[in-house]
């Protein structure tokens, strides 16, 4: 921070503005505030959308959606309130629970978390992009298989999270398989089965050790 | 006298959820996700105030807000709020933010009352704030004595007395409540996401003032209730006022804020027991007090509140001298609801604690202890089962002697669900189609524990069909009514009326058709002879196919760091019995939901209420830890069929005993009580004396 560049225009970023704070507050030079000032102010002018609805377009399970938003509406409410795509849910709308977790280019982010601008220029898979016809995934087989949902509400976040973590690592240990769950909530309490699925996915056979005794 | 099938197919053995496809797939339509033409976004403005006076509300300039087509005040006049977080005004838009913006706009002019108790040892002191008018906020309390205690006491060899004492929970289903509403001038339809339709149809035709036929509630799918969804609830009635001054649909569910506020809660609770025995370990005298807070929903004579404050005591066990005295204490905080297993789980930890502080006083083994004590012989027989299978006899060492500073222990615990008996008016009715395709329809809802599978399978069985060639439908009023998902008394509820309706299109069909068994084979070849008109049979519950109660066991071994205080579940062994099992695979699901959400009561859920400013300071998933998949050790479950005894449920016994099981665990780990849930680091770093005590919040 001793030593900033100056952000140039038309490469303003929250960073560069970050790191030109940083210099005001070391330097405290009137004519490097004032400098700043003018910086902010061109590139606000060039960047400024909203608050109004813009046009975004999205590319989500290989079909590009062409929609009319405001700046502010999350990726999760572009998909289940503008777009129809009410898999991905949403249970905290505060990066807390994972129901609402899509892939962007291959990997799981909360989609709450994430503003539907953002997202444009990006592959976006949900729940519903991952059955090619009438045939489920093999995460989504095992899932059923398993019983690795109950109520259901968790069950996509999931179901998202396990396949990112199988399309990297596709025989992961227990732990890893955790670790990659760790983002996501389950109130039911489905977690032994659903980590029993996601062995099943890999191609991992365990058996279940639960015992019927006939009285 | 009816009887189940003695050899069967598919009850009893493990069936796949029938509708698991829906919801992997992304295309189960839950409540939150209807979008019903034009509809809209309904929010909620809460008190921000503990105890307020509303004076006024003005929602002129929320009104204004582009895109904001209706807004109403809960009730007319000045009224009072009581907890942070009750409903005052609630808007309706075309947009989430639209309606943002216009909970912003809204004037509400109060008096905040500065004095108010959202504490209850704050709450029940002489000249607390009162939360309602004209009542104290103890209630009288109920006492109740048997034998002589207090001579009994001086006859034990062994007396341990005991501080017991268990937190508020939050239900936090994955789906928050709420609801589409749409009013129009036929009537309302609402998509809830509830526990019980009829309740809630029942419940908005009140409120609203229309006949019980003009209201129409649909569940297709919904994520969790745990108790806390039965009713219409502010915002089923909210959503409907906004629907019929906006004439439009309109969505509205909760936040995940909101559902830590005002839907309802586990109550907490504070437990005196003083327990004393034989040397042989015959229990002998027992004295127990008890008070807990079921917030606004306490008060005045009210019992034990919405929710149950009063617990069981003593729980599970016959003492000869006991003297019981309980009460509930009102505070300025949302109302307790039903919470699976409504008073077991605390009345479970309180007393199966005292069970092994005085085994451990009296020398005892504390499983041999419970064996002596436990005269119900399902419960003394899962005892042994699980025993063996955890492997107790080689495990169990004295308490606090495991060696270095990471100690494991193991601790067990009983449970007991007395209800879980049918709704006897359960009804139901199927359709048989010329093709041989048939419909169930029954006016109940799938809350995630399989009934829908639960129906498949057992009209399977009794018509000789594939489960997968029978189409359930469930969740709609227009249907014959249903029990409310509650008690653990669904299957038993619906698993009789099913078996009715298949005795009846059975013999319907013989009669019509002249097919002597349509069972199976002749299935298509009978249903054929119908001509062109499907077959409408009805069936009600009928006696002699369920019953209750249930019982159950847990065993839980933990690791107990002594440095950073941190509890480890390490394994779960759980077995159960529910009369005649209908699906094994769904029935392991609801035993280790039940063994998860209890570890979660042992060890991370507390609602944390701050006493300055009275607001909760948990309300959401960061601050209000539930148990994740790292969290959750193996859990090794045992299920006992016991077709004789007919149906029972099981949804709530499986939740009763694994937070005394873990407490009674780390006890022998560390050889110390910690006598307050959750069994937090800082709660066990105090009893071993490394750090000043914990408060309970």
């Amino acid at each position: 921070m001793n030593d900033p560049e100056p952000a140039g225009a038309g490469s303003f970023s929250r960073r560069t503005f970050l790191k030109g704070l940083g210099t005001t507050a070391v330097a405290a030079a009137a004519a490097q505030t004032t400098a700043l000032a003018a910086e902010l102010e061109k590139a606000n002018a060039e960047k400024v959308i909203g608050p109004g609805a813009v046009p975004v377009t999205l590319k989500v399970n290989g079909r590009k959606l062409k929609l009319e938003l405001e700046p502010r509406v999350t990726l999760l409410d572009a998909l289940r309130n503008y777009s129809s795509l009410t898999g991905a849910k949403e249970g905290c709308d505060r990066a807390a629970c994972g129901a609402c977790t899509v892939l962007l280019d291959g990997l799981p982010i909360y989609s709450c978390q994430k503003l539907a601008l953002e997202a444009q220029g990006h592959e976006i898979t949900t729940v519903e992009g991952l059955a090619e016809g009438d045939q489920l995934s093999k995460v989504q087989q095992a899932f059923i298989a398993r019983d690795a949902l109950q109520c259901g509400y968790c069950t996509p976040g999931f179901i998202m999270s396990v396949t990112a973590l199988l399309k990297q690592n596709p025989k992961p240990t227990a732990d890893e398989i955790k670790h990659a769950c760790a983002g996501n909530l389950c109130r039911c309490g489905t977690q032994p089965h659903i980590l029993q699925a996601v062995f099943e996915a890999a191609g991992v056979k365990v058996a279940s050790k639960t015992e019927v005794i006939h009285a | 006298m009816p009887s189940w099938p003695t050899e069967t197919k598919y009850i009893s053995h493990a069936t796949l959820r029938v509708d698991a496809a829906p919801k992997v797939k992304g295309q189960a339509r839950y409540a939150s996700d209807i979008q019903a033409d034009g509809w809209l976004y309904g929010m909620i403005l809460r008190s921000k105030w503990p105890a307020a006076r509303i004076l006024s509300v003005n929602l002129d300039r929320a009104r204004q807000i582009p895109g904001i087509k209706a807004a109403v005040v809960v009730r007319d006049g000045e009224f009072n709020v009581r907890f942070y977080g009750e409903e005052i005004a609630a808007v309706a838009g075309t947009s989430k933010q639209a309606c943002l913006d216009a909970l912003q706009a809204i004037e509400v002019n109060a008096e905040p009352r500065l004095q108010f108790a959202v504490n209850e040892d704050l709450a029940r002191k002489d000249g607390a704030p009162q939360v309602w008018e004209g009542r104290p906020n103890v209630t009288p309390g109920r006492s109740r004595e048997r034998g002589n205690v207090d001579q009994a006491f001086q006859e034990c060899d062994a007396v341990v007395e005991g501080f017991y004492t268990t937190p508020v929970q939050i239900h936090n289903p994955m789906e928050t409540h709420g609801n589409t509403v749409w009013w129009t001038d036929e009537g309302i339809t609402a998509w809830a996401s509830t526990q019980g339709i009829s309740s809630v149809r029942d419940g908005l035709a009140g409120a609203l003032q229309l006949d019980q036929s003009k209201v129409r509630v649909i569940t297709e799918f919904m994520g969790g209730g745990f108790g806390a969804k039965f009713g219409a609830g502010a915002e089923g009635v909210l959503a409907a006022r906004l629907s019929r001054e906006a004439k439009a649909p309109v969505r509205l569910m909760l936040t995940r804020f909101d559902q830590a506020l005002a839907v309802g809660n586990r109550p907490s609770s504070f437990q005196k027991i003083k327990m004393g025995a034989k040397a042989d370990g015959t229990l002998h005298a027992f004295e127990g007090e008890n008070y807990g807070t079921a917030g606004i929903g306490a008060g005045g004579d009210a019992g034990g509140g919405g929710g149950g404050a009063d617990i069981p005591m003593p729980y599970l066990y016959p003492i000869p001298n006991t003297r019981v005295k309980q009460s509930a204490v009102a505070v300025h905080a949302g109302s307790a609801r039903a919470f699976r297993a409504p008073s077991h789980p605390p009345a479970s930890f309180g007393m199966e604690s005292a069970m092994d502080d005085l085994a451990v006083k009296l020398g005892l083994d504390p499983l041999a202890f419970r064996l002596k004590n436990d005269p119900n012989e399902i419960r003394r027989r899962e005892y042994a089962i699980g025993a063996e299978k955890f492997g107790w006899k080689e495990k169990y060492q004295k308490p606090g002697s495991a060696p270095g500073p990471v100690k494991t222990g193991i601790g067990c615990a009983g449970a007991a669900w007395p209800a879980g008996g049918p709704t006897r008016s359960t009804q139901g009715e199927a359709q048989i189609n010329p093709d041989g395709s048939v419909e169930f329809r029954l006016g109940v809802q799938d809350i995630g524990t399989g009934t829908k599978t639960v129906i498949a399978v057992v009209a399977a069985e009794m018509l000789g069909l594939k489960p997968e060639q029978i189409t359930v439908k469930v969740g709609d009023t227009n249907f014959p009514p249903g029990p409310g998902s509650g008690g653990s008394t669904t299957c038993a509820s619906i698993s009789p009326t099913v078996y009715d309706i298949c005795t009846n299109a059975l013999q319907r069909l013989q009669a019509q058709t002249g097919v002597a068994d349509a069972r199976g084979e002749n299935w298509f070849a009978a249903c054929k002879k119908l001509g062109v008109t499907p077959l409408v049979v009805h069936g009600n519950w009928i006696e002699g196919l369920s019953t209750n109660p249930a019982c159950g066991v847990q065993f839980a071994e933990v690791a107990v760091d002594t440095e950073t205080g941190l509890v480890t579940v390490k394994q779960v062994v759980a077995v159960h019995d529910c009369g005649l099992i209908i699906d094994s695979l769904t029935l392991e699901s609801q035993i280790n939901g039940g063994v998860i959400m209890g570890m979660g009561y042992a060890l991370y859920e507390e609602r944390v209420m701050d006493d300055l400013s009275g607001v909760v300071l948990n309300p959401n998933f960061e601050t209000y830890k539930l148990p994740g998949i790292a969290d959750v050790p193996e859990i090794e479950v045992v299920l006992l069929n016991m077709p004789e005894r007919g149906v029972i449920g099981i949804g709530e016994p499986a939740t009763v005993p694994i937070a005394a099981a873990i407490g009674n665990a780390v006890a022998n780990a560390i050889g110390v009580r910690v006598g307050s849930l959750p069994i937090t680091p800082a709660r066990v770093l105090a009893a071993l004396g490394k750090i000043p005590p914990v408060a309970q919040t």
